[in-house]
């Protein structure tokens, strides 16, 4: 058994590129792991601007003055801010991708609470929250995880309100003293003004014309201390002092089936183009036919060109029926931008064909190029399905490098595009140059093979 | 008048700082049947790809293009999922062998294969593979056949039919170029025999030459490496 197992590693030893995949596949996607899940998205990333002046950011509560600058830091502790001074700017953040979101908290937010908690109507105070809505993944994600710390912002304000609110209305009912602008008052309240009103009734004499009005006193006393008396339970539910606009950027244009169309269409094109490619090269050096292929019959350049436009032509064919079927069902895609789709997905297929057939050229055998070719492309799958913000700034940054060589998160993005009637030009530009250099690849790589 | 139909002049074949073929030169002329022999690594098969055109000397040059070669490798170069019929079709088209219905009925009753024609290379034996492996590499009628150990995988009946095959070929014209490591069979069937050990050309004569005084030819190249340090 011993001697079995050198024999094993001798032969690994000796497929260095299996060997070299299966390590760095496995050490890969630990590392991804950890890093995503060392430095995930726990605080999402949101340009901010705070527009509160520091010298107006107070409002009265009763004879408590609260800084509303001090409940936005709370909001900003539970996200990674991205300060910025104007929301034109922090807009363009989010459009870059370098932030998830835009929170712009206007300067009148204090006046308008106080104009709340005061009772005098007008606008409630809000806060404008812009997002992009290119992406469904993205967009439940981005609503969810910042309407939950304005919620939490909310509820930390709310508890403020109800607990000052609850005070007076304590005087009110039981009365006590306070203090306001250095000046103390006692106060009755509404328990002790119909002790003493009852009091006083009861020296009356049983006929005296006062008792009627003493008692009709007494009794509002009594009605309305017993019914203020349920207002703490009213004011707890006030629960949201401030709101939340939310605009949503470049999602308003287009179709809402294009995202799913986009993945429903990528993933087909991706598998078929790049295992097709692959098999189809490592098959004519299992079956040994490419020394004789290549001496006149065909050339190098040829067989790549060949291998890689049957891969592309039959991922497309793929993709187009998936899109058919997709149509039929339902959708709200134009007629004309599924025209554009097609070219995309014509480019796309090149550019996962080639990539196929560079990974038959380094493999030995059809079984090994698909098993490379399965392995590779699983988490590039994956890593361009992950939308900006969901990962931490320097590992999204990674991802966005990293996708940039593969054409799958172009083909996606592109297609996405192209179904919304956006321009397609430089995602096109991009999977003809990827096309171009998995193409000189595969025909380094071929010279192995004679 | 005998001609030269095909040549190598001082080639030189260098994998890193291995040297695997050194100054080789030789000629064979039309119909001649010449046998390269030589321990392991002695750069036959080598030689071969380059007489062939599928690897490019480092120095010197042969003296045919590639395209007047038929080239037969040692394991069966065709594709296994396809009918033998379809494999000369292919092949013949590739070749762009002007009648290709005709060249590959041709093909199909040189090789005693008519009727396997509709079968799967894949299922077919290793000798009957081997047939249709030679049969692609003459499709073009070339002048020059290249065989890289075309025996190894046959019975000895196989082995037998394929020699009377390629003997009749040279009869009609063609020259044969085959590797072996069955110097009896280089004795029976070469006209001559170029012995390669380490790269380097060290005989280039007819089998008769090389046996001398020894009654036995395998006797007698053992004792002609060994003389020579091999």
């Amino acid at each position: 058994m011993r001697w079995l197992a050198v024999k094993d590693l001798q032969i690994l030893r000796r497929s260095p590129l299996l060997l070299v995949v299966l390590v760095v596949y496995s050490l890969g996607l630990g590392v991804a792991v950890g890093l995503s899940r060392g430095s995930g998205p726990a605080k999402p990333r949101v340009a901010v601007v705070n527009e509160i002046p520091a010298d107006s950011s107070s409002f009265q509560l009763g004879n408590e003055k609260i800084d509303a600058n001090k409940y936005a830091a709370q909001l900003f502790e539970s996200i990674d801010p991205i300060r910025v001074k104007t929301p034109a700017e922090a807009i363009a953040k989010v459009r870059s991708g370098d932030a998830l979101g835009a929170l712009i908290v206007p300067a009148d937010i204090p006046q308008k609470l106080q104009g709340t908690i005061n009772l005098s109507g007008g606008a409630p105070p809000s806060v404008d929250f812009y997002y992009e809505g290119d992406n469904p993944l993205k967009t439940r994600y981005v609503r969810s995880a910042v309407s939950s710390r304005i919620a939490d912002a909310n509820r930390v304000l709310s508890q403020k309100i109800v607990g000052v609110a609850a005070r007076y209305l304590g005087y009110i009912l039981h009365g006590g003293q306070f203090s306001v602008l250095g000046q103390t008052f006692d106060v009755l309240g509404l328990d002790n003004a119909d002790r003493i009103v009852r009091a006083v009734e009861a020296t009356l004499p049983a006929n005296a014309a006062q008792r009627a009005g003493l008692d009709r006193v007494a009794s509002f006393a009594r009605l309305a201390a017993d019914n203020l008396d349920l207002s703490n339970q009213l004011l707890s539910t006030i629960g949201q002092p401030i709101r939340v606009n939310e605009h949503v950027l470049g999602a308003a244009k287009g179709s809402d089936d294009a995202y799913t169309f986009a993945i429903a269409l990528s993933i087909p094109l991706m598998f078929v183009c790049v295992l097709l490619g692959a098999g189809l090269l490592a098959l004519e050096r299992e079956e040994h036919v490419f020394g004789r292929l290549v001496r006149g019959l065909v050339s190098g350049t040829g067989i790549i060109v060949e291998k890689t436009g049957i891969a592309a032509g039959l991922g497309a064919l793929a993709s187009v029926l998936t899109l058919a079927v997709l149509v039929i069902i339902g959708s709200d895609v134009a007629a004309a931008h599924l025209l554009v789709a097609l070219i995309m997905i014509v480019l796309g297929g090149l550019a996962f064909g080639a990539l196929g057939v560079a990974l038959g050229a380094a493999a030995r055998d059809v079984r090994t190029a698909s098993l490379l070719g399965v392995l590779l492309l699983l988490p590039i799958a994956v890593i361009g399905l992950i939308p900006v913000g969901l990962a931490s700034p320097g590992l999204y940054d990674a991802i966005r490098v990293v996708s940039g060589f593969f054409p799958f998160r172009v083909v996606l993005n592109g297609l996405d595009e192209a179904l919304r009637g956006d321009a397609i030009g430089v995602r096109l530009a991009h999977l003809a140059a990827l096309a171009a250099a998995y193409g000189v690849a595969a025909r380094l790589a071929l010279r192995r093979f004679a | 008048m005998i001609t030269a139909t095909l040549g190598a002049e001082r080639v030189t074949r260098r994998f890193g700082e291995r040297v695997a073929l050194r100054d080789v030169s030789f000629s064979a002329n039309r119909g001649e049947r010449l046998a390269i022999i030589g321990p392991n690594g002695a750069g036959k098969t080598t030689l071969l790809s380059i007489l062939a055109g599928i690897q490019r000397p480092d120095e010197g040059r042969v003296t045919h293009p590639p395209e007047a070669v038929g080239w037969v490798p040692q394991q069966a170069a065709v594709y296994s999922k396809l009918s033998v019929r379809e494999n000369l079709r292919l092949f013949a088209r590739l070749e762009r062998v002007g009648d290709i219905a005709a060249a590959v009925d041709r093909m199909l009753d040189l090789t005693a294969l008519r009727d396997r024609a509709g079968d799967e290379v894949g299922k077919l034996s290793g000798g009957n593979r081997q047939r249709v492996n030679i049969a692609v590499g003459l499709l073009a009628e070339p002048d020059v056949l290249l065989l890289d150990e075309p025996s190894t995988a046959l019975d000895p009946r196989q082995r037998e039919l394929l020699w009377d095959f390629i003997s009749a070929l040279a009869a009609a014209g063609t020259t044969v170029v085959f590797s072996t490591h069955n110097v009896g069979e280089a004795e029976r069937y070469a006209d001559r025999v170029l012995v390669l050990a380490d790269g380097e050309l060290l005989f280039d004569g007819a089998p008769g030459e090389l046996v001398g005084e020894e009654r036995d030819f395998e006797a007698a190249f053992v004792r002609f490496l060994h003389e020579r340090g091999h």
